[in-house]
């Protein structure tokens, strides 16, 4: 049976935090999702962070609340992580916004929905047919099964046309310069 | 795939963690900076609480640091959010019930209190310029949820906010080219450090405090209201003819299941 | 199993810091999920206080607990994914059969 002490205890709190923010960060589909896996993951390293400096029997490292002869915990994590919280709340607010800008543009957080659109747009813009489109597959094999319409139906309208479309859109231009240059 | 490839990076992940924590003395750590900063922190900087005097007085550059990037944050989620606005008229927010805006009038003062008191006496109790910053944010915000008003910033100025954040970061940098130029080290406790536990001592440290509880109180507080400004959506509360919210549940579940 | 009471406030504490962090993950609901993201952080402040931390404690209560869930949620209100309990259809319906229905929602004599 493993000892039950204080340290083991927390450092099981710690790792557990930081794993299952972790694992929630690669397995999650939804953007939103991923931010509070990361929020999870960053109180986990926060925690760690400060068990690294305690010191067991000690007391706060607050002069006038003890007799001066007791021995303080480590003073120097504490204020690394007081600063790392700070700066994690920032981020999450700069997370959310750029999450709210994604889904004015696109009108989705799934991300393989919103890996499709983001190869579109980049091929459209570098004015390229973009690789592996839906409608023009090389080699004249056949077509691949289309997206479920229930994923991109179902969510708001978006700003930009469906992913159909655009696939349509950018494989018109590569037919017409196929005919122009015959 | 794709999951099993996800818990092999979870077990690594975890038996690095757990190698480094038998590795490290947990409960009895080495103490080789810390243990000369307990000795020598009341009487070089004369403060009480010894992680305010380390973060204000042996490592002011970290917080000057920590300072520019929170104003980063805020100001690349301010050009971001930007484009939101104007468009189209905003739906906002209907104001709150009777009990978020009697609470809010009510929490105002205290929470402006608290803040400022936790403020001032960071080094001398628990707390210090960051705790009291963000309980002033929250005062401010406060006031913005329980009544939206028109346009959703609740009679919030962001010209004010934006003139009260830099004049206390300017404040901070000030106070440390002022140390640069009278003693030779930037951002180094001036002023002596005077009777040992009352308000007025640690030397510059107070001024310090407020000066980034100010900083850290504008800041969030602008930031919030420009999050609270946005458009609603669509599909929001104020629509007469709402969606189904059936299909938005499904949604997410479908989105969410693997 | 000999501990003293400190470490078993630790332990249940952490018992509710590591279910409450799984739940993130699963809700459906992600305006709960961001209220369990609260729950984790206010857990992980009263272990500060257990390791003798008072100043980060006050932090990531104020910080964890207030702040970030509230940045989080006004996200969450903007993007469309949790819309207030009473849409206007509901209240007016609700005023002429209860007459405590006006504290809930919109205050139309505000």
């Amino acid at each position: 049976m493993i000892a039950l002490s204080f340290e083991t205890v927390v450092i099981t709190c710690a790792i557990g935090l930081l794993i299952i923010g972790a694992l929630g960060l690669v397995l999650s589909s939804n953007l939103f999702r991923m931010l509070l896996a990361l929020v999870v993951a960053e109180a986990g390293v926060n925690l760690l962070l400060v068990l690294a400096g305690y010191r067991g029997g000690a007391a706060a490292p607050i002069l006038g609340v003890q007799d001066a002869a007791m021995p303080m915990v480590d003073p120097i994590p504490q204020v690394l992580v007081l600063t790392a919280i700070v700066i994690g709340v920032g981020v999450q607010a700069l997370a959310v916004s750029v999450l709210l800008k994604i889904h004015q543009t696109y009108g989705t957080l799934d991300i393989r929905v919103l890996r499709e659109h983001l190869e579109l747009d980049i091929a459209r813009t570098a004015g390229i047919t973009p690789a592996g489109s839906r409608e023009e597959p090389a080699g004249g094999r056949p077509l691949p099964p289309p997206i479920p319409a229930t994923v991109s139906a179902s969510t708001k309208a978006p700003t930009k046309a469906p992913i159909k479309a655009l696939a349509k859109e950018s494989a018109e231009p590569s037919l017409s310069s196929k005919e122009s240059a015959q | 795939m794709r999951n099993l490839a996800s818990l092999l990076f979870a077990a690594g992940l975890a038996f690095l963690l757990l190698v480094i924590a038998s590795e490290l003395g947990f409960g009895d750590p080495a103490l080789l900076i810390g243990g000369d900063i307990l000795a020598q922190a009341p009487d070089e900087v004369g403060a009480t609480n010894i992680v305010t005097a380390v973060l204000l007085g042996y490592r002011g550059i970290d917080t000057l640091g920590e300072l520019s990037i929170l104003f980063a944050a805020a100001t690349a989620a301010g050009l971001v959010l930007v484009g939101g606005r104007g468009a189209k008229t905003p739906k906002v927010d209907p104001p709150g019930g009777f009990i978020l805006r009697t609470g809010a009038d009510l929490l105002f003062p205290l929470l402006l209190v608290v803040g400022l008191y936790i403020i001032v006496h960071g080094h001398l109790t628990p707390g210090g310029g960051f705790q009291g910053g963000v309980i002033l944010a929250a005062a401010f915000f406060v006031l913005v949820l329980a009544r939206p008003g028109a346009d959703g910033s609740g009679g919030m100025n962001h010209t004010a906010i934006a003139f009260i954040e830099g004049l206390a970061g300017a404040g901070f940098i000030a106070l440390g080219l002022w140390s640069l130029w009278d003693k030779g080290n930037f951002l180094q406790p001036m002023l002596g450090q005077g009777v040992f536990g009352t308000l007025l001592s640690a030397g510059t440290l107070p001024l310090l405090s407020m000066a980034v509880g100010l900083k850290v109180g504008a800041e969030l507080a602008g930031l919030m209201t420009q999050l609270a400004e946005q458009p609603a959506d669509a599909a929001d509360c104020s629509d007469p003819n709402p969606a189904n919210p059936k299909d938005k549940a499904d949604n997410q579940t479908e989105a969410t299941h693997r | 199993m000999q501990a003293d009471l400190v470490t078993w406030i630790a332990l249940l504490v952490v018992i509710v810091v590591l279910v409450s962090a799984v739940l993130v993950l699963t809700l459906e609901n992600l305006i709960g999920a961001v209220a369990v993201s609260g729950v984790v952080s206010l857990g992980v402040a009263v272990l500060f206080v257990l390791l003798h931390a008072p100043d980060v404690a006050m932090t990531e209560a104020a910080v964890g607990a207030g702040l970030s869930g509230v940045v989080l949620a006004l996200g969450l209100r903007r993007l469309g994914l949790w819309r207030l309990e009473s849409s206007p259809e509901v209240t007016e319906h609700d005023l002429s059969a209860r007459p405590s229905a006006s504290v809930r929602g919109e205050d139309r004599n505000a």
